[in-house]
């Protein structure tokens, strides 16, 4: 499995790669192509003339410009490899450098080893890469020739029928016919298919990892060919754009041989990689094959980022070109002198040239820097790329492999797509983080609607989910609990499909818990994403319940009469339509998991939507209309039942769903009946269900689905769609079926999507609209406040913006639902003109855009819904620990002001007790005015004086929230929360700067309705004004953008497709493990690279020194007395795998002190670890380290026999040694690996030696070291030497590094000591060591331990908080774990342990009885709460409060009670904020902190 | 419809120590407690090995005679200032007396020392072909282009043994005599020059080329010695195994030396009489002066010197050692100090 997805990655960039290649190939023929015109024809092959060769021939002719559908992506062939190869890796600059340097080696005069020994190295490095490269290749083209060999059918002319035929050989104008489940080998245009209506369902996944099912239409004009399709009658010519990239568009029309022509859009092309589903068979032909499909065309994969590092070492590689030059100049110099000097004399040891003239001194310097620059090319090691190469391929692979990175709901890893960039992720200063589906779930419950200005407030829903919160939380829970089992049990009628036992089964398997319902909805989520039970499982409100039956009820009744809805209030009537829009004002499929789906078409009249005027006319006749009545109910049986049932259900009476309602919140125990009676009656419905089974909707976005599956909790399910019609099951009036006459579908200029329907019980032309508020609002009937009724509807209007508002500040996703009734001839008029639209070949979005505009204007106010799109786990704990480490976060969201703010308090961006700058402009002067105002503010508060208040231009609907009046002080610094329009006006050019000051100076920027090239602007522009590093991190294709403009882009892996993972660098599956990512992985991989590029430019300079210094006693000849040997393997082999070892596996700090002590991050901020005054202090300690390894063997060996490789191989020796120890005290982290990797370098070097000195006599000119080193080693000088000198050389070094490690710590010291103090205790650090020792953030520990004492009030103080009447069972159950026995901690300790996360509450609660005896003195100050509260398992909080140090577990506690005050004040009225228990909360930190 | 913890996905990675990075693993802390345990072992061994060493090369003797001849020193300048500037100097021979007041102690090793003379000039260096040296036909034929301008004669006859070192071959030769009574015979000492070079390269690097017709002479017929010399290569001694290539002088003198000053041996006193050393009495050198060396600033140098377990004498190792071990304990006390500060500030700390 591990070798496809590798396979797979290969392949990626494989493709990428090849596409890169392919590109100027493209270019060229794009330009011919444009010769040809901007669009391709496509004409049937079966049409060519029938003999072989001629269709070859032909075909030839006709397509040669056209690809076929072979796939290839290799880049080399057998001949073109070594030269193509070459060509490329020679792109490479220090490969040409190291090129150079070696055919330098072989001009005579100037070489300074055997030539081609000079060449093994850079050889070596070439051949590895080659190597490398073909592998790739080669895997790509096992995969290519996989794909290339798949089957598919093929029209055959000759065979007259489909024929099995490889992918390969498919060209443009074949038929292919497709099963169900086959993947689509090109781009086709679907022609035919077997569903009867002529659709057919796609899944993207492959594409763009969506999961859901996208339909797709026959070509207009070949959905009414009743016959099967025969391809030998196609004769029609398509006409549409040449290929390319743009997956969500498709042009161009089909021209039949009369002449007629008919557009094509995207809903007709099937395109390669999807797959089909849930159609038995269609046919269609191929028009872009191979590489033209859009989805090769689309292929873009891992983009190459340099990292901020490599740009820093880059410029410190100069610095060594630099020094490398300069010591060749001096070299040249002393050689020149030295020539001059010694020529004159007639020295013995003066050669001549050959010759035999003398050598002027200028040739000798000439010739002496050339050498120079030969045998100092070790400064600039050829090993330093291949070896952070290698180091960051294993820190990919290390980070991928981590566990904890690993999301198991969703079976997937980290990803990491960009492989050269792991050390930016320690580095990161500002983050930039979408909302939805990034900090949330991107998982939308329904939670409330307002119906005709009345509000529903869904209480038992709230509960519900609740529950689901605290089951999220608490994961293993053994204890069933009745109270959660009869809410569950008794859910609205859809329930009926559960058996109640199963329901019980499930849920005393609480073992597994929710993250096994996880798991499970998402194994199901592979047919059908949204899904799980908390999606679908909505509780009614008792009251619209009752109201959408009554209106049910009285439709049934009155369902023949005239003017049926104008009799009913129009409350009612309101209700009625407010659900059939919920129903059927969207796209959501419905389907069953029997699959393909085989419908029974009943009338192939009313098969397709209306298509022309004529037909319009036809099916509006009065006589049709009587048919279309009767087609409500599809089949007599089913009806009758229905009938029977909703006997049943009306003599159940809505009272008695009351009851029930009332009963499941009373206490819990005593409700079995209730229970009782509500599974009778489901499965009594069940039973009277004949198409009994379970609907699965299928929707395009989550919303939808979740609006649907509301409607369905108010027995108002859509049980079926087709393209015509849509079928919707009420319990009394049974099955309606609407005329579905149009969709305009929803796009985000428009924000709203519509539905064209013709009422079945009313015969109306109804247009539903769904969409946002500010949207919406704008388009309603402009209402008079003349008569009774426009002011009603006003006031409606009125009311409906105060709940849409309110829902907005409770973090709700709002909606709203409006309706207009057109009149016949309204429509006809609109059709006309949208018929033209649809048909323009040109600009026909822009007209269909204008059409849509023309439908949805008038508008009739139904309602309101909000939605709540749920905070992903662990959002508030992670975006806390990134602030700590340093981070700073802003968040840029499309969403609404108030919506976003809200998700900020909760994921407590924002803070409760913190002042928010609110910055909404109207104009660019506004925007400037206020600006300068807040930047006043701002400098005032930090210079301490009072400050002015800032009353800006604070939108209307929207003041609560503006704390500006909290007075100043050292506290936390202000946020900033602006809208998209008054960024729009900052971002530009005159007030950026300001602009950008205001936002460095707040703690927090929040930017909403910000469109994706604003964020992308804003990334840009603190990326390149404030110098920072940036991280982006989104989910969506809006992100994709801003994530390409940050240093590091992070994507989400989660619902909202693959596009945003195939530009990120990172993908992670969840929010919360960017913390681990940055605060573990990136402080690591940040460290180790930076070490150990420091410790390579040491060791470089420090080899290189030996050799300069040696000038100074050998004339400045450049000659070594290091053997050749070991100078040009020195580096490669002797030296290479300890620094490797400690590049890939040295951990500074262990990761459970990086977590627990997130300001570790800021070292990497700081760039602490490799910044230049580093490279200049260890440049600095290397010559040192030089001059000691010279000149200890040179005193040692002076005046004695030893010749120049007796005397050079020590000093070789005591390099390596000195390397080896330079490294182990730098390694911070031991392992075996390190202690086997300095073993085998030291006895590498030695065999390598003792084989190369003993080898050959003579062979190895210029030097001659034969029998060298088995000398030496005789010698006891040469251990001597060998010993003193390391140590030597090192002692500054120990001594400082000590001295600092005592003296002046740095964070990272602490940290180390923390962890040794500490082994393996995740959440032991003393409190008293991270108070005094670490500079903790200033709000984090003093202030919460001191409250800690004071927690029994403010824990009763926030319950008091809690509205306790309505629902005293919710307040129980969340309680009840707080009065777990603390016996059954050995249950749930064995349960832990199998949870992911370093800790688990046993240890917590262990630390706290055992570890330090402070605390325990302080819970018994506390009294009973304080243990009690870590006990509690289901506290989300406890996860991550076991990873805190132990104090700010205490504090965060603190917050969660506040938390949950917040949750549960939800349930009540809105208040507003600042809240109550908050502003006791302050008081207790201000009574403490006088007190202490 | 269980779902059981324990099922694992399929990109679920390994739970391994290594791939989790949770090897066991060894973290020292660089502090002022831990190290200093080690600056003091250290120091104490060190100094320990110092004194050692100091004391055991105390314990060699030495005695040198600079015989370059520079005016007014010694008898050698007369044949100096006859060198001067005549190419070949003509023989000329001068002599070194000394006397010794005790027993000089063996083995002794007879070393000349040639200062400022850069055998390892890269162009000098490499200016030798290990083929031709090691007897091999083609190369005594054919001398490697390194060997240039010392490569052929004029004439175009490859010179054997080719290049620069073997054309500066040291050729000063001396012989040392022993008057054992004041006034007594001088009785020349025997010099072992039989063993003076490496075994390996007397025995594998420097071969002869294969005799011809049993004569080394012939096989070195057609070439020319190198310009400086004045016989030929197989005249280098009427020993027949050290002359040509593996004449021994020769093979020492082909070892270039790393530094610009630099001793080779000479030979050895160790046969007959003076197989403990030298004894009490007065000596001469007798010094066959040919090698000029004052052109180029040199100095030319004749020692005895005795011998120990650690080599000739060399006080530097034992003096680095001593220091290096006074550096650490030197160290190790301020490291002691600051402990002891942090110590008790640590203390406070946790008082507090």
């Amino acid at each position: 499995m591990r070798a496809q997805r590798h396979a797979a990655m290969e392949r990626e960039r494989a493709e990428v790669e090849e596409h890169r290649e392919k590109a100027p190939q493209l270019r060229r023929r794009r330009r011919r192509r444009r010769r040809e015109g901007l669009t391709r024809r496509v004409r049937s092959n079966l049409l060519q003339p029938p003999s072989a060769e001629e269709f070859a021939a032909g075909a030839a002719k006709g397509s040669q410009h056209l690809a076929d559908n072979r796939l290839k992506t290799t880049k080399y062939t057998l001949l073109s490899f070594l030269p193509k190869n070459l060509f490329e890796q020679f792109h490479r600059l220090a490969n040409v450098y190291f090129v150079f340097i070696a055919l330098l080696n072989f001009v005579p005069a100037v070489n300074a080893f055997q030539p081609g020994l000079a060449l093994a190295p850079v050889l070596f490095i070439l051949a590895v890469t080659a190597f490398k490269d073909l592998w790739e290749d080669y895997s790509r083209h096992l995969s290519d020739h996989e794909i290339n060999h798949l089957g598919c059918l093929v029209y055959s002319r000759e065979e007259k029928r489909y024929m099995n035929r490889y992918w390969k050989e498919l060209h443009v104008g074949d038929f292919v016919r497709l099963r169900c489940n086959e993947i689509i080998p090109a781009d086709v245009l679907l022609l035919s298919s077997s569903n009867p209506d002529g659709l057919c369902h796609i899944e993207t996944a492959n594409l763009d990892g969506e999961t859901n099912l996208k339909r797709r239409q026959v070509v207009r004009g070949f959905s009414e060919v009743v016959s099967e399709f025969n391809p030998l009658m196609f004769t029609s010519i398509i006409e549409c754009e040449k290929p390319n990239n743009d997956l969500t568009k498709f042009r161009g029309c089909i021209i039949h041989e009369n002449g007629e022509k008919a557009a094509l859009h995207k809903e007709n092309l099937l395109l390669r990689g999807c797959t089909i589903r849930n159609t038995e068979a269609v046919v269609g032909i191929v028009i872009y094959a191979g590489h033209e499909t859009k989805a090769l065309l689309n292929n873009n994969g891992p983009r190459y980022k340099r990292s901020q590092l490599e740009r820093q070492m880059n410029c410190d590689v100069l610095w060594c070109v630099f020094i490398l030059v300069c010591m060749s100049l001096i070299s040249a110099i002393g050689h020149g002198l030295w020539v001059w000097r010694y020529q004159e004399k007639k020295s013995l040891f003066d050669v001549p040239e050959s010759d035999g003239k003398a050598l002027s001194p200028i040739l000798a310097a000439v010739y002496s820097f050339l050498t120079m620059i030969i045998v100092l090319q070790v400064l600039i090691p050829i090993s330093l790329y291949v070896s952070i190469e290698i180091v960051k391929v294993c820190q990919v692979y290390f980070i991928n492999q981590d566990i904890e990175l690993y999301d198991e709901e969703t079976d997937s890893q980290l990803q990491c797509r960009a492989l050269n960039i792991t050390e930016d992720l320690g580095q990161i200063q500002y983050i930039f983080s979408d909302k939805t589906g990034t900090l949330t779930e991107n998982k939308m419950v329904f939670r409330k609607c307002t119906v005709s200005g009345i509000e529903y407030s869904h209480d038992a829903n709230t509960q519900r989910l609740a529950m689901y919160q605290e089951a999220d939380s608490e994961e293993e829970e053994v204890v069933p609990r009745s109270a959660s089992l009869s809410l569950h049990s008794s859910i609205g009628g859809h329930q009926s499909m559960r058996v109640p036992h199963r329901v019980q089964s499930t849920r005393s398997h609480r073992r597994t818990g929710s993250w096994a319902e996880a798991k499970r909805a998402n194994v199901l989520s592979r047919h059908t994403a949204f899904s799980s039970p908390m999606e679908k499982d909505i509780i009614p409100d008792p009251k619209l319940f009752e109201k959408v039956s009554k209106c049910d009820q009285y439709l049934a009744t009155a369902r023949h009469q005239e003017h049926l809805l104008t009799q009913l209030p129009p409350e009612l009537s309101d209700v009625f339509d407010f659900f059939i829009a919920l129903t059927i004002c969207n796209t959501v499929l419905v389907t069953s998991p029997d699959q393909p789906r085989q419908k029974v078409s009943v009338q192939l009249e009313l098969k397709s939507p209306v298509k022309t005027i004529e037909d319009f006319l036809r099916r509006f006749t009065p006589s049709r209309l009587a048919l279309g009545c009767s087609s409500i109910g599809n089949l007599p049986t089913s009806r009758s039942a229905n009938k029977s049932d909703s006997n049943f259900m009306s003599s159940l009476s809505s009272d008695s769903a009351l009851l029930q309602l009332e009963q499941r919140l009373g206490p819990p125990g005593p409700d079995v009946t209730g229970n009782g009676i509500r599974s009778q009656a489901a499965a009594s419905w069940a039973l009277g269900c004949q198409e009994e089974r379970e609907l699965r909707y299928e929707a395009e976005s989550p919303d939808e689905a979740a609006l649907v599956y509301a409607a369905r909790a108010y027995n108002c399910a859509l049980v079926d769609r087709l393209p015509d019609q849509v079928c919707v099951e009420l319990p009394h009036l049974g099955r309606l079926t609407f005329e579905l006459l149009h969709t305009l579908s929803f796009d985000s200029i428009r924000k709203r999507m519509s539905v064209v329907i013709r009422h079945p019980l009313t015969d109306e032309i109804n247009v539903y609209t769904k969409g946002a508020d500010s949207a919406v609002m704008d388009l309603l009937i402009p209402c008079t406040s003349d008569d009774a009724r426009g002011r009603h509807q006003k006031k409606i209007q009125s009311r409906t913006q105060k709940y849409l508002n309110l829902y907005a500040v409770e973090g709700l996703r709002t909606l709203c639902i409006a309706k207009r009734v057109l009149s016949k001839e309204e429509y006809a008029c609109w059709l006309q003109r949208h018929m033209e639209a649809e048909s323009s070949l040109d600009n026909r979005e822009e007209l269909l855009f204008q059409s849509a505009l023309r439908l949805e204007t008038n508008l009739h106010l139904l309602g309101a819904t909000g939605i709540e799109d749920r905070l992903q786990e662990g959002v508030p704990e992670t975006i806390a620990k990134l602030r700590q480490a340093g981070l700073q976060i802003w968040v840029l969201t499309g969403d609404k002001q108030e919506t976003a703010v809200n998700i900020a308090y909760a994921c407590k961006l924002l803070d409760q007790d913190e002042e928010v700058i609110t910055f909404n402009a109207e104009s660019q002067e506004a925007c400037a005015a206020l600006l300068n105002q807040c930047l006043q503010y701002v400098q005032s508060r930090d210079s301490g004086s009072t400050p002015e208040k800032i009353s800006g231009n604070v939108s209307e609907t929207f003041s609560p929230l503006c704390q500006l009046s909290v007075p100043p002080t050292s506290g936390p610094r202000p946020s900033l929360v602006i809208d998209g329009r008054s960024l729009a006006y900052a971002l530009e050019k005159s007030l950026e700067d300001k602009f950008l000051f205001l936002a460095k100076q707040c703690r927090s920027v929040l930017c909403c309705r910000s469109t994706p090239l604003q964020k992308s602007m804003m990334v840009k522009l603190v990326r390149s004004k404030l110098k920072a590093m940036t991280l982006a991190i989104g989910d969506g294709a809006n992100d994709v953008s801003m994530l390409q403009v940050a240093d590091v882009g992070v994507g989400i892996a989660g619902q909202e497709g693959m596009q945003v993972v195939m530009a990120s660098d990172f993908a992670v599956p969840r929010f919360r493990y960017l913390e681990r990512l940055l605060i573990v992985h990136g402080h690591w991989c940040y460290s180790r690279i930076a070490n150990m590029v420091l410790y390579f430019f040491y060791k470089n300079t420090m080899f290189v020194g030996l050799l300069f210094w040696f000038q100074f006693y050998c004339g400045f000849s450049a000659s070594a007395m290091i053997d050749q040997w070991y100078l040009i393997f020195f580096n490669l082999l002797f030296s290479s795998l300890p620094q490797l070892v400690t590049g890939v596996l040295d951990k500074d700090v262990p990761a459970h002190v990086l977590l627990a002590e997130p300001q570790l991050y800021k070292s990497g901020q700081n760039r602490e670890e490799y910044r230049p005054r580093a490279f200049w202090i260890n440049m600095a300690d290397a010559t040192f380290q030089s001059l000691v390894c010279f000149f200890i063997p040179y005193w040692a060996y002076f005046d004695s026999d030893a010749d120049m490789f007796t005397w050079g191989t020590p000093i070789t020796t005591v390099a390596l040694l000195t390397f080896l120890l330079h490294l182990s005290i730098e390694t911070k982290t031991w392992t075996w690996f390190n202690w086997i990797a300095c073993g085998f370098s030291i006895l590498l070097f030695f065999i390598v030696a003792l084989i190369y000195n003993a080898s050959c006599a003579t062979c190895y000119p210029p030097s001659n070291p034969y029998w060298t080193m088995q000398t030496l080693m005789g010698d006891p000088v040469f251990y001597l030497t060998c010993f003193i000198a390391p140590v030597a050389a090192l002692l500054p070094r120990l001594f400082f590094k000590a001295l600092q490690g005592t003296l002046c710590p740095t964070q990272l010291h602490l940290g180390r000591q923390l962890a040794k103090r500490y082994p393996k205790k995740p959440n032991t650090p003393k409190d008293a060591f991270v108070q005094e020792q670490l500079p903790v953030e200033p709000r984090n520990s003093s202030s919460s331990q001191a409250l800690c004492q004071n927690d029994d009030p403010q824990t009763s103080a926030s319950l008091e908080e809690v509205p306790v009447q309505e629902n005293p069972s919710v307040v129980s159950a969340n309680m009840l774990p707080k009065t777990l026995p603390s016996q059954e901690y050995s249950l749930l300790e064995g349960l832990n342990s199998q949870a992911p996360g370093s800790s688990t509450p046993k240890e917590v609660a262990q630390d706290v009885c055992t570890q330090d005896p402070k605390i325990k003195q302080t819970s018994a100050v506390g009294a009973a709460p304080l243990p009690s509260i870590f006990k509690l398992p289901n506290l989300s909080s406890l996860n991550w409060i076991s990873s805190l140090s132990l104090v700010s577990e205490l504090g965060s506690v603190l917050q969660f009670s506040q938390s949950t005050s917040q949750v549960d004040k939800e349930n009540g009225e809105f208040r507003p904020r600042p809240s109550q228990p908050t502003e006791d909360l302050k008081s207790l930190r201000e009574q403490t902190a006088k007190s202490v | 419809m269980i779902w059981s913890a324990t099922s694992r996905g399929v990109h679920q990675p390994d739970n391994t120590a290594f791939t989790q990075q949770r090897l066991p693993a060894w973290q020292p802390l660089l502090s002022a407690s831990i190290v200093l345990p080690l600056f003091f072992c250290v120091g104490l061994a060190f100094i320990g090995l110092g004194l050692g060493l100091y004391y055991s090369s105390n314990g060699i003797k030495e005695l040198e005679y600079d015989y370059t001849g520079n005016p007014g020193t010694g008898n050698c300048s007369v044949c100096a200032a006859a060198g001067q500037g005549r190419a070949p100097p003509p023989s000329c021979s001068c002599t070194w007396y000394f006397s010794l007041p005790e027993l000089f102690q063996g083995p002794v090793f007879l070393y000349y020392e040639l200062s400022n003379f850069y055998q390892n000039n890269r162009r000098y260096s490499v200016s030798r072909d290990d083929e031709q040296l090691s007897g091999l036909q083609s190369a005594l034929r054919h001398p490697t282009n390194e060997c240039a301008p010392y490569q052929r004669t004029a004439t175009g006859l490859p010179i054997a043994p080719c290049g620069a070192i073997a054309n500066s071959l040291f050729n000063d030769s001396f012989s040392l005599w022993h008057q054992r009574r004041p006034g007594g015979p001088y009785v020349e000492v025997p010099l072992d020059r039989t063993s003076i070079a490496w075994w390996t390269d007397y025995h594998v690097k420097f071969r002869n080329p294969p005799l011809v017709n049993g004569s080394l002479a012939l096989a070195f017929q057609g070439t020319a010695p190198p310009p400086n010399w004045h016989r030929p290569v197989y005249q280098l001694s009427p020993d027949p195994n050290n002359t040509g290539f593996i004449n021994q002088d020769f093979v020492v003198w082909m070892r270039t030396a790393a530094l610009p000053t630099f001793r080779k041996l000479y030979a050895r006193i160790r046969q007959g009489n003076y197989s403990a050393g030298l004894p009490r009495g007065s000596y001469f050198v007798n010094i066959t002066y040919n090698y000029p060396v004052s052109s180029f600033g040199g100095h030319k140098l004749i020692i005895f010197s005795s011998i120990s377990w650690m080599g000739g004498k060399n006080p530097f190792l034992g003096i680095a050692y001593l220091v290096v071990g006074s550096v650490c304990i030197l160290m190790g006390f301020v490291m002691l100090v600051v402990y002891i500060r942090y110590q008790d500030q640590n203390e406070e700390d946790e008082e507090e």
